[in-house]
C-alpha cells in the first residue's frame, strides 16, 4: 500500500499565452533589470559569479561549440518546424554533468560518474512486433539510414528544470516508415539498455527493469520526435543515453528514454516505467503542461540550468513546452488533466 | 581514563567556541560554494537540499546529547544540548528560506498555496512551526516562565518534529522510489527515540 495518495490539482487557472516568444522575452528583461540592481550594488552578498554568468548568457547566443571530448558527429540544421530554438544554448559541461540515468544511479550526478563502463560496441537495436519488415540494426545500419540533422530543443525535466540541448540525428519516423507498421500498431514501446554489469544502478530496485517508454504512432511519427546519436556536434557521451536514444521535446524529459535497445509495435498502450512505479505521479503521455501540477510541486515554472541567477524568479513553462503550434493538434479533444 | 580525558575536554571552557563554529562550518561551505559557483548546475536545488539534510543531522545530533550522555556517563554534554538544538533551528530557517526564495521567488500565495495543497510541504512545515515553538522558549527565563514541567512537556515535542522530519523527507523522496537516506535517518531517530520511550516505561515503575 502506498502512504501518498494526492489530489490532482487541474485547471487552477493560471493563464498562458500562446506564442513561444512572449515569456522568454518577459524573462529575458526580468535578468536584465536583475543584473542592473547588481551593478547598482542593491545585492549585499558578493554575487559577482552569478552576475558573470548572466552577462556570458547575454553575449554568446546559439552558437554551437563542440566539446571537443568525443568523435564528431555533426549534421544540417533541420528544416523540420520548431526544431531550433534561438534561446541560449547550456553549457555541455551542465548538460553532461547534471541529468537522470537511473542504471547509473539516483543522484543527477551519477550518471557522469559511472557512465564510463557502458559498452556502446557492438550495439544493436532491434525492430520487433506489428510491422511488416521486422530486424535488427547494428549502430552503422542506423547511422546511415537517413541524413543527420542539427535540432536545438528545450528540454524540461519533470523536476522542474530545463536546458537547451543541441541534438544530432534525424525523425524517427525515417525508421518506422522503413519497417512499415501493421495497421494494427497502434502505440510504440521503447526498450533500454539493462546490464547489471555495466550500469551498477540496475543492481538497485528503485524501478523496474529494464527502463521502458512508450508513444502512442502518431505522437512517435511526429517529426519532432527524434531519433538521437550525438550532442553539441559529438556522438553522445555514455550518461546521455549513447548510443542511441530518443528525444521527444514536447514531453517531460524522462519520456525521452536512453541507449535503447529494443522498439516494439504494439496495439494496446504499454505501460512506461515511471508509469508503473508511481501511476498517482507520472501519466504515459506526461506532456509538458504547466496547468497540470505534479502532486508533489507545481509545473508552471521552471528554473533553466546554468543562466537564471540563483536569485532570479523562474521562468514560467510553455504549454507542450513551446511546441504547442507542432503538436497541439494530436491531442485535440483530449482532457489533459485526466490523461497527464 | 578515556572517559576522564574526555570529560576534562568537555570542561574546557573552548568547547563550547569550538561547537559553535563546527556546526557553521557547513553555512560557510555553502556560502562560498553559493558565492564561487561551486555547488553544481543546479545550485538552487543544492542549497534547499543541503540545507534541509543539515537540519536532520542536526536534529539527530541533538536528540542523541541525552542517550550519549547516560550511556557513557558524561554529564558535561548537557550544556551542549541547547546549542545543537538552536543549531538545528538555524538550518530549518535556512531551509525554509532557500525554499521561499529560489524556489518560489517569495511569491507569498503560491506558498500558502503549496502548504495547503501538499502534504509533502505541509508536514515540512508544520515541522517548522514546532521547533519555532521550541526555539522561543529555549531561554531560562522560560523555564521558569513556565515551570520545568510545563517546558519539559513543551520540548519533548522535539519527538514528533523529528517523526515530521522524517515524513516529509520520505515524500519528497517516494516519487523518486529513492529511500536509502530516508532509512539511515528514521533508524536513527529511531534508536534514539526507543531509548527515551525506554527511560519513560522506566521511570513509570519505579
Amino acid at each position: 500500500m502506498r502512504l501518498n495518495q494526492f489530489s490532482k490539482n487541474a485547471g487552477t487557472g493560471f493563464e498562458q499565452g500562446l506564442s513561444s516568444e512572449i515569456t522568454p522575452q518577459a524573462v529575458y528583461a526580468q535578468r536584465r533589470d536583475w543584473l542592473k540592481q547588481i551593478a547598482a550594488g542593491a545585492a549585499g552578498l558578493s554575487m559577482a559569479t552569478w552576475a558573470s554568468r548572466e552577462a556570458l548568457a547575454q553575449v554568446s547566443n546559439a552558437a554551437v561549440v563542440r566539446a571537443g571530448k568525443l568523435a564528431p558527429l555533426t549534421g544540417a540544421l533541420s528544416r523540420v518546424s520548431g526544431a531550433n530554438t534561438m534561446e541560449k544554448i547550456t553549457t555541455y559541461t551542465d548538460a553532461t554533468s547534471y541529468n537522470n540515468f537511473y542504471e547509473f544511479g539516483t543522484d543527477k550526478s551519477d550518471p557522469a560518474k559511472y557512465a564510463h563502463t557502458l559498452q556502446t560496441q557492438p550495439w544493436t537495436v532491434e525492430v520487433e512486433g506489428l510491422v511488416k519488415k521486422p530486424g535488427r540494426f547494428d549502430l552503422d545500419a542506423l547511422l546511415k539510414l537517413s541524413p543527420m540533422e542539427e535540432r536545438i530543443y528545450r528540454l524540461r525535466c519533470v523536476e522542474g528544470w530545463s536546458m537547451v540541448v543541441p541534438w544530432v540525428g534525424y525523425s524517427l519516423a525515417e525508421l518506422i516508415k522503413r519497417v512499415e507498421p501493421l495497421g494494427s500498431a497502434k502505440y510504440v514501446e521503447f526498450i533500454t539498455q539493462a546490464d547489471p554489469k555495466t550500469m551498477p544502478g540496475v543492481r538497485s530496485r528503485v524501478l523496474d527493469w529494464p527502463y521502458v517508454e512508450g508513444l502512442r504512432l502518431d505522437e512517435a511519427m511526429h517529426p519532432l520526435t527524434l531519433l538521437s546519436f550525438g550532442m553539441y556536434g559529438e556522438v553522445l557521451p555514455n550518461q546521455n543515453g549513447a548510443p542511441v536514444r530518443l528525444v521527444v521535446p514536447w514531453k517531460y524529459g524522462f519520456k525521452s528514454a536512453k541507449s535503447l535497445v529494443k522498439i516494439r509495435f504494439v496495439e494496446k498502450q504499454p505501460i512506461n516505467s515511471w508509469g508503473r512505479s508511481a501511476p498517482q505521479e507520472y501519466g504515459f503521455y506526461s506532456n509538458v503542461n504547466p496547468n497540470v501540477n505534479h502532486p508533489r510541486w507545481s509545473q508552471a515554472t521552471e528554473r533553466r540550468i546554468g543562466e537564471d541567477g540563483l536569485f532570479a524568479k523562474k521562468r514560467k513553462t510553455l504549454m507542450f513546452n513551446g511546441y504547442e503550434a507542432q503538436v497541439g493538434q494530436l491531442y485535440a479533444g483530449m482532457d489533459l488533466s485526466k490523461l497527464y | 581514563m578515556l572517559n576522564a580525558s574526555l570529560r576534562h575536554a568537555l570542561q574546557h571552557r573552548g568547547a563550547k567556541p569550538v561547537l559553535w563554529l563546527l556546526c557553521l562550518m557547513p553555512f560557510a561551505w555553502l556560502v562560498w560554494g553559493a558565492v564561487n559557483d561551486a555547488l553544481g548546475a543546479n545550485p538552487a536545488e543544492y542549497l534547499i537540499r543541503a540545507t534541509g539534510d543539515w537540519t536532520l543531522r542536526l536534529l539527530c545530533v541533538t536528540l542523541a546529547v541525552t542517550p550519549v550522555r547516560v550511556m557513557l556517563g558524561l554529564p558535561e554534554l548537557a550544556k551542549f544540548r541547547r546549542m545543537l538544538g538552536l543549531f538545528t533551528y538555524f538550518y530549518v530557517v535556512l531551509h525554509l528560506l532557500c525554499y521561499s526564495w529560489l524556489d518560489m521567488g517569495f511569491e507569498w500565495a503560491d506558498i500558502a498555496a503549496d502548504i495547503a495543497k501538499r502534504p509533502f510541504i505541509l508536514v515540512g512545515f508544520s515541522a517548522f512551526v514546532l521547533l519555532t515553538l521550541l526555539a522561543l522558549t529555549s531561554f531560562n527565563r522560560a523555564i521558569r516562565w513556565l515551570g520545568a514541567q510545563r517546558w519539559q512537556w513543551l520540548h519533548r515535542l522535539v519527538h514528533v518534529v523529528a517523526v515530521l522530519a522524517v515524513l516529509h523527507f520520505f515524500w519528497m523522496r517516494a516519487g523518486k522510489s529513492n529511500f536509502a537516506e530516508v532509512f539511515v535517518y528514521a533508524s536513527v531517530l529511531s534508536v534514539l527515540l526507543l531509548f527515551r520511550l525506554r527511560g519513560v516505561i522506566r521511570s513509570r515503575r519505579g
